[in-house]
């Protein structure tokens, strides 16, 4: 990473600028896409996570450079995402194991 | 002693030290946010249909603080990516922007928590008569602002009525309340935009529980002031570093210039994390 030739700086800025357009442009199709009250409350959280996925891959993908990293920096990341996940699947089992004769709605 | 790969890059890694050290860092700080999301999802898919609060932020602020993150994040990439080509001059103008931006997302955030300090939930004895969505409803929960003494104050709770031995309390309610659908709060804050809103005497006696929109008042709350004033210290700490290698510690752009624009980079790194927090906490909080 350490041989950036002017060039390749001034390609990466472009980027940079496109990537920020889209990020704004993700905001407000969040937030106008909100003022639309869909009657779905899965249909809302989903359309809203995925917009906001979609933003945090741009700003890891190329502000951060993982789009273009050593290998050392995705093995991290690998075991990062599996804990993560992991944990997320912890979550779940919790919502649906409570102990008997309690009640949950 | 000098510490080695600051600057060249380890043969096995082909990262110098720093690098992978921020990397092992944001690894752990995923996982503590994770946490909290984690804690967010259990709790919200837990509560009881109707308890859960939404619909209380104020989205165009929200918005607005959003676009000033994301800004200072691209103006962090911008100023690394002058280093690059030794430009010292336009690096320190793009990183002022970025500080410039996180002081105003802590100011916007600041401003935004104090509205909710002197933003009240009360319940009563006995259900009054309210209009909301141009119906008249009977209920006994009101959400709205205090009027004491010709203060709007903030803080209060029950205990506080008692401790002020205030007898009674001007109480301006707002034309919604969290029970009502997302649909059903737009409808009514449309109908009741631009009319005179109603105002109530409340005695301390017809008071079942009073309280400010603070982490006590609900699991809502209680997330939303944990998780975004974690943020917030994030935000704070990323721009103390990002500001320390900006002004003080910009000396060693003259004497180890590859090093410093590693620290740039480094301090970047994390700045974008903080962004990538933000872009999740705000759908979640503010919207859904």
């Amino acid at each position: 990473m350490s041989d950036h030739s002017h060039q390749d700086i001034a390609k990466h800025v472009k980027i940079y600028i496109t990537v920020f357009v889209a990020l704004l442009v993700g905001t407000i199709i969040t937030v106008a896409l909100n003022y639309l009250h869909f009657d779905s409350m899965a249909l809302t959280i989903a359309i809203a996570l995925f917009v906001a996925t979609i933003k945090a891959a741009l700003v890891a993908c190329y502000f951060m450079h993982l789009i273009s990293e050593r290998k050392m920096i995705y093995l991290i990341m690998a075991f990062t995402v599996f804990f993560f996940i992991g944990l997320m699947f912890l979550t779940l089992g919790a919502h649906y194991d409570y102990p008997p004769n309690t009640t949950t709605l | 002693m000098e510490i080695p790969y600051t600057a060249q890059p380890r043969k096995d890694t082909g990262l110098y030290n720093a690098k992978v050290g921020i990397w092992l860092f944001l690894a752990s700080e995923v996982m503590l946010f994770g946490g909290l999301f984690s804690a967010y999802i259990l709790l919200r898919v837990g509560a009881t249909p109707g308890t859960w609060v939404h619909g209380l932020l104020n989205i165009p602020i929200g918005t607005f603080n959003t676009a000033v993150l994301i800004t200072s994040s691209v103006t962090v990439v911008l100023s690394w990516a002058a280093l690059k080509v030794g430009n010292f001059g336009r690096y320190r103008f793009y990183q002022a922007i970025t500080i410039l931006c996180a002081l105003g997302f802590l100011g916007i955030k600041s401003f935004e928590y104090r509205e909710k300090f002197s933003h009240y939930e009360v319940w009563l004895n006995q259900p009054v008569t309210v209009t909301r969505g141009g119906q008249e409803v009977q209920t006994d929960r009101l959400l709205g602002h205090i009027e004491y003494q010709g203060h709007h104050p903030a803080f209060w709770s029950t205990k506080t009525l008692a401790e002020k031995q205030v007898e009674s309390f001007k109480f301006t309610p707002d034309p919604i309340h969290y029970k009502m659908t997302p649909k059903e709060m737009a409808h009514a804050r449309k109908t009741a935009a631009g009319r005179k809103a109603e105002e109530f005497e409340f005695k301390a006696a017809d008071v079942k529980r009073l309280s400010a929109f603070v982490p006590g008042h609900s699991t809502y709350f209680a997330l939303y002031f944990t998780l975004t004033a974690l943020h917030a210290l994030h935000v704070l700490g990323g721009a103390v570093v990002i500001f320390y290698i900006w002004g003080p510690g910009a000396k060693m752009w003259k004497t180890d210039p590859e090093r410093y624009t590693n620290r740039v980079e480094v301090s970047g790194l994390f700045w974008h994390f903080v962004d990538l927090v933000w872009i999740f906490l705000f759908p979640v909080l503010y919207l859904l």
